[in-house]
């Protein structure tokens, strides 16, 4: 096949809403935006497990620690799927976490937030995950076969993460007035940087148009960010927190609900790595990562020695 | 920065539930045979997806390729008297 059959073909498994398989030919842009995205995705999954793992130790019951625990367990789950998903494209996970370790890998700007206070494992469940849902649901049908596959399994699992936020928050708002008010708190520290987590307004994201494209993404940000903000806001309502936006209003000719300006400036400040916690995350997987050496080390000394033992005893 | 270069080995897992075939689910990392089933398990099977795993070093599939797909099923490709479809059945026949 000559190169202009090769993208035809391709153009045509896209348009037919075919999955892309690893060994498909594909265009070097659609490999490099795939592989970019899923490893991306695979960190967010990971770096994650740390704001939530700050509250283990001091969750308030063994029910709730259980909870966390069986979540916790999830997300390094999914990033383990993801970071599957994107070897099959023939990149080394070492690799991976080099680029991560060296900044230049992202992973989502959310988790450079700290967790306060209980009810902050409550809202992220409930709107960081919430959030992470809607992306999710939309991009099991994205075009790279491995990738759609991992959002599928990704997205039978969530559901329980986001009931399980929803559920402490409620907790809470049917508690003292101290709890209340550690739940609107939370509330109002992690709405903003939730509906961040969706990207860059349309009109500003130049990634946008070329996934689209290529069936990378199928919704736009500004798209999926209306979704969730139509279902989060009544679920606010539902157990009286308030959603710290004095703009907010419904529209009823729309059915939507419609949000004051979004504060851009916030965002790509703690992308560009001034988060109150970016330089913890990393540090943090780092140091654990080098601790981890030595265990890497010792299992594949032992399997070589069994391998060795095994080989000349069938002699 | 230290050097990373040290994943475990690479393994594709395949799960079996219900009278099913034994499907591709994904792959982990492992040093051996025991590690890969016990983070096979762990990985994919946290909610009773099934109770049969393989486990297969990755670089021990041997596969098709793109390239040679179109020449490799070629033979397949002009017997349509496979099909129950060739066949003309007797204006009249039923069930068969
Ligand atoms: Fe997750
Ligand atoms: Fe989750």
């Amino acid at each position: 096949m000559t190169e202009e059959e090769k993208l035809n073909h391709f153009n045509s498994l896209i348009e037919r809403d075919e999955k892309i398989e690893p060994k498909d030919w594909m265009p070097e842009a659609y490999r490099k935006t795939v592989l970019r995205q899923m490893t991306q995705h695979a960190h967010s999954e990971v770096i994650g497990m740390q704001p939530e793992g700050n509250w283990v130790l001091r969750a308030p019951t063994l029910r709730a620690k259980k909870i966390l625990l069986a979540k916790i367990q999830d997300e390094g789950g999914h990033g383990l799927y993801l970071y599957s998903a994107a070897e099959t494209l023939g990149m080394d996970r070492s690799e991976m976490i080099e680029q991560l370790h060296e900044g230049k890998a992202k992973y989502s700007h959310i988790f450079n937030y700290p967790t306060l206070n209980w009810a902050d494992i409550g809202a992220i469940g409930w709107l960081v995950d919430g959030a992470a849902i809607v992306n999710q649901v939309s991009l099991q049908r994205t075009s790279y076969g491995p990738y759609a596959r991992a959002m599928v399994r990704i997205c039978k699992e969530e559901s329980f993460h986001q009931r399980q936020g929803y559920e402490i928050m409620a907790t809470m708002m049917n508690g003292t007035t101290a709890q209340k008010d550690m739940a609107q708190d939370a509330m109002n520290r992690w709405w903003w940087p939730s509906l961040m987590m969706f990207g860059p307004s349309d009109k500003d994201s130049w990634h946008t148009q070329e996934s689209m494209h290529w069936k990378i993404k199928r919704a736009s940000n500004d798209d999926l960010r209306q979704k969730f903000i139509d279902k989060t806001v009544d679920q606010a309502y539902v157990i009286g927190l308030t959603v710290p936006d004095k703009d907010l209003k419904f529209n009823e000719t729309t059915k939507h609900w419609e949000i004051g300006d979004i504060n851009w400036d916030e965002f790509w400040n703690v992308v560009k790595g001034n988060g109150l916690c970016n330089h913890k995350r990393i540090s943090h997987h780092i140091q654990y990562h080098n601790e981890g050496k030595w265990v890497r080390q010792a299992v594949m000394s032992y399997s070589e020695k069994m391998n060795a033992i095994q080989t000349a005893a069938s002699i | 920065m230290e050097n990373n270069n040290d994943q475990l080995p690479l393994w594709e897992v395949f799960i079996q539930k219900g009278g099913s075939p034994f499907k591709h689910e994904g792959s982990i990392h492992a040093s051996d045979k025991n590690m890969a089933l016990q983070n096979a398990r762990d990985i994919y099977t946290r909610r009773g997806e099934g109770r049969l795993i393989w486990v297969v070093p990755s670089d021990s599939i041997a596969a098709t390729t793109v390239e040679e797909e179109a020449e490799f099923f070629d033979p397949a490709d002009d017997k349509i008297y496979r099909h129950p479809t060739f066949y003309k059945m007797p204006e009249g026949a039923k069930n068969i």
